[in-house]
């Protein structure tokens, strides 16, 4: 992917007019790498309060720390903020790199940095004053929504016109997922937030009841497709191939998987509505294509573990390996899950309870947060230019974390089918065998204990990672000048 | 055909060349999706029957519903009865889509770490939601719940409804000019009557001003107008 000539040291003393020198910007990668790691603590530190005020009802603590306020704040800051600024830290570091171009400006990737760590600090001001609209991953009120659509349309533009100016012919299969993103959480974000303000702080969407029930779950699942899917997977391509020192494993299946992705994963949103008010034809729509997307998914996982062919030894000295091999088989299992909770038959049991929490969180524990954990590990020393200051405290997170999503999501699952089965139970008599909802609730209570103590494993190895972090970056040398390239002229041409 | 289409050197490689058509495909392929799924649901009037009894929130209901949104009650109560025996026992009639049609936004809900709502108008008397949302304990023991205490503390903003009916009324709520100017005095009328009721229950008295009673209001009124159709009156039979 690098065939330009790196420039040593002495550099080239005189540029010579055959040949275009350019750099790329380290800078923009290493703030949000930061925002990333922070962030993702303060995410998990809000979802360890709320994963207590379940089974601890005084955990409450007051108007503006209760659940139902929190709960929110959590989902953004761990979706929008963690996940969000780990997409961009391996959108700018890959994407300068796959086109052979420094960012197209830098004035636009700070805009986009601190326009969107203000979003985070608005949302974390706003959410627990009770200002929200309710409609989930998108709690945040107009105003907040118009500075999202103006932020995310800059990124967009500064990455559309990197593109434009390329020295790359070819764009490679991690671009075409950055790509994907980046014009759909456009669309939906503008298709779902489309409301009248009533006041500053207040707004009405126009749309009424199954109709706002449907647009918010076309939204809410292809946030999950495009928000922590795609751009993961083109993370995938470009960081996984890299640590492995191996080509990705079959060009063709990734064209494949990429559209039948990008295609499908749109019309599954409805399966998160079975048995509700939705009408039925567009639940088994939903449904259908759930079940169908099984297969561009496990497309993915196969490209990703087949390119570790010939290098699964590699594994036991590279924790980064480590992280995505775990990150891509929980991504392989949540997918699996994915169409198979969408099934009505399973859906009836599993829907309303924890099983669907358990199901995000192997997505978002497993495959979001060990593909952005690998990825900053392979950063580290390479945006640092310096050792990983400890490898086992990196290992020590590993575990940790591994161990620590098995716990969570495994209670969970418990729970959810447990409460589930007590909901629908009759005695011989006919009559509901619980008919006090207390009753059902009760019984998870120990779950809701053991998937605490999951989290805070998880939370943690976070812990150990902000550490190595900040111990690494203290042993970097005090001048980190971009990478600067050259490449002779001709070589450099494409055609746009 | 296909084959050469995938090949290392066939036509999607010529596409990986053009990221402007590759962009507009990958917008033409997801706009697809969505509205095929949307269209039939916004303009095919017979997917969401209307129910005649079904009629727009009071303002003090309006009031209680944006608290409702505030305290994030969604995120652990749904307002969706499926179409199950268990749950036709547990709740009461299952929900329809013409109940909805006000509802801006919808407040199904996805987890039900406490009971579904949809059905809890009429099912308690008002005092029991004064009680309940200052200490669930006191109603439900063992309930996971957290208190509300500052709803009976805080003053009910209702200067505020004539603005939020207005924006109602712009997408669609069918107000009339007189529903939006009397908007705060409707609703102090209807907080008084509730406020006399829970005090004649044997609860605190001047509560009329307070949240609580705009949050009483938006409860009580939660599944009403499905139990008030003609049409739904025989299968009623299932509600305890």
């Amino acid at each position: 992917m690098e065939t330009g000539t790196q420039i040593g040291q002495a550099g080239i003393g005189s540029e010579r007019s055959d040949y275009q020198l350019f750099t790329y910007d380290e800078g923009i990668v290493r703030m949000f790498v930061w925002a990333t790691a922070i962030w993702g603590l303060v995410g998990m530190l809000v979802g360890a309060l709320i994963a207590l005020q379940l089974p601890f009802w005084p955990a409450n603590l007051g108007e503006y720390l209760s659940f139902g306020r929190l709960r929110p704040l959590h989902t953004n800051a761990v979706i929008f903020a963690f996940g969000g600024n780990a997409i961009f830290a391996a959108v700018y570091y890959s994407t300068q790199r796959l086109c052979k171009a420094r960012m197209f400006s830098d004035l636009m990737s700070r805009i986009h940095f601190w326009g969107w760590q203000g979003i985070i600090v608005s949302a974390a001001l706003t959410l627990p004053l009770g200002i929200t609209t309710s409609k989930e991953y998108a709690e945040l009120e107009w105003p907040i929504d118009i500075a999202i659509a103006v932020i995310w349309i800059t990124f967009g533009v500064n990455f559309f016109m990197t593109l434009k100016h390329r020295r790359e012919q070819h764009l490679y299969v991690a671009l075409w997922f950055y790509i994907a993103t980046i014009i759909t959480i456009a669309v939906l974000h503008v298709g779902n937030s489309l409301a009248m303000p009533a006041t500053l702080f207040k707004s009405y969407p126009v749309y009424a009841g199954v109709q706002d029930a449907f647009i918010q779950w076309w939204y809410g699942h292809n946030a999950v497709a495009f928000f922590l899917t795609t751009p993961f997977l083109g993370l995938m391509y470009y960081f996984l191939p890299k640590a492995a020192e191996r080509p990705v494993f079959s060009y063709r299946l990734s064209i494949v998987h990429f559209w039948s992705l990008v295609f499908l994963y749109i019309w599954a949103g409805p399966h998160h509505l079975n048995y509700t008010s939705l009408p039925e034809w567009a639940a088994t729509l939903g449904m259908v294509f759930s079940v169908m997307l099984w297969m561009p998914s496990w497309g993915g996982m196969i490209n990703g573990l087949f390119t570790l062919r010939g290098a699964w030894h590699k594994l036991r000295d590279s924790v980064v390996l480590k992280m995505y091999v775990i990150a891509i088989t929980f991504y392989g299992m949540s997918t699996f899950e994915g169409p198979l909770l969408s099934v009505k038959a399973v859906n009836a049991l599993s829907h309303y309870t924890d099983w669907t929490i358990g199901h995000a969180h192997a997505g978002a524990l497993g495959w979001n947060g060990f593909m952005t954990f690998g990825m900053i590990y392979w950063l580290l020393p390479r945006l640092w230019r310096t050792e990983l200051w400890s490898q086992k405290l990196a290992t020590t997170h590993f575990w940790l974390g591994t161990i620590g999503m098995l716990l969570y999501v495994f209670s969970l699952y418990t729970a959810g089918v447990t409460q589930g089965l007590m909901w629908r139970a009759f005695d011989e008599a006919g009559r509901l065998t619980y008919p006090d909802f207390m009753e059902t609730v009760v019984q998870i209570v120990p779950m809701y204990w053991v998937r605490l103590i999951g989290g805070l494993l998880y939370l943690s190895g976070v812990v150990l990672m902000l550490i190595n972090m900040v111990k690494t970056v203290q042993s970097a040398p005090r001048e980190l000048p971009d990478p600067a390239f050259a490449l002779p002229a001709t070589a450099a041409e494409h055609s746009a | 055909m296909a084959k050469q289409f995938i090949r290392t050197d066939g036509v999607h490689r010529k596409l990986e060349g053009w990221p402007l058509l590759f962009s507009i495909l990958i917008g033409v392929s997801v706009l697809v999706g969505g509205a095929v799924e949307f269209l039939p649901l916004a303009l095919v009037s017979s997917n969401i029957p209307r129910i005649s009894t079904v009629t727009p929130y009071t303002p003090l209901e309006v009031a209680g519903r944006d608290l409702y949104i505030r305290e994030g009650c969604n995120n652990c109560h749904s307002q969706q009865v499926r179409p199950f025996r268990d749950e036709a026992e547990r709740y009461g009639e299952y929900s329809k889509p013409g109940e909805f049609v006000y509802d801006h936004p919808f407040l199904w809900g996805s987890k039900r770490t406490g009971p579904d709502l949809a059905r809890v108008g009429g099912k308690y008397p008002d005092l029991w939601h004064v009680r309940h949302m200052e200490d669930p304990r006191s109603t439900s023991p063992r309930s996971l719940m957290p208190p509300y205490t500052w709803l009976l503390r805080k003053e009910a903003n209702l200067e505020v409804l004539p603005a939020k009916l207005r924006a109602l009324s712009r997408v669609g709520v069918p107000y009339s000019e007189d529903d939006i100017a009397n908007a705060t005095a409707t609703a102090q009328q209807q907080a008084q009557q509730i406020a006399a009721g829970v005090a004649a229950q044997g609860g605190p008295a001047g509560l009329e001003s307070k949240e609580i009673i705009a949050m009483v209001a938006y409860l009580q009124r939660l599944g009403k107008d499905l139990k008030a159709a003609p049409e739904f009156q025989q299968s009623a039979g299932v509600t305890p």
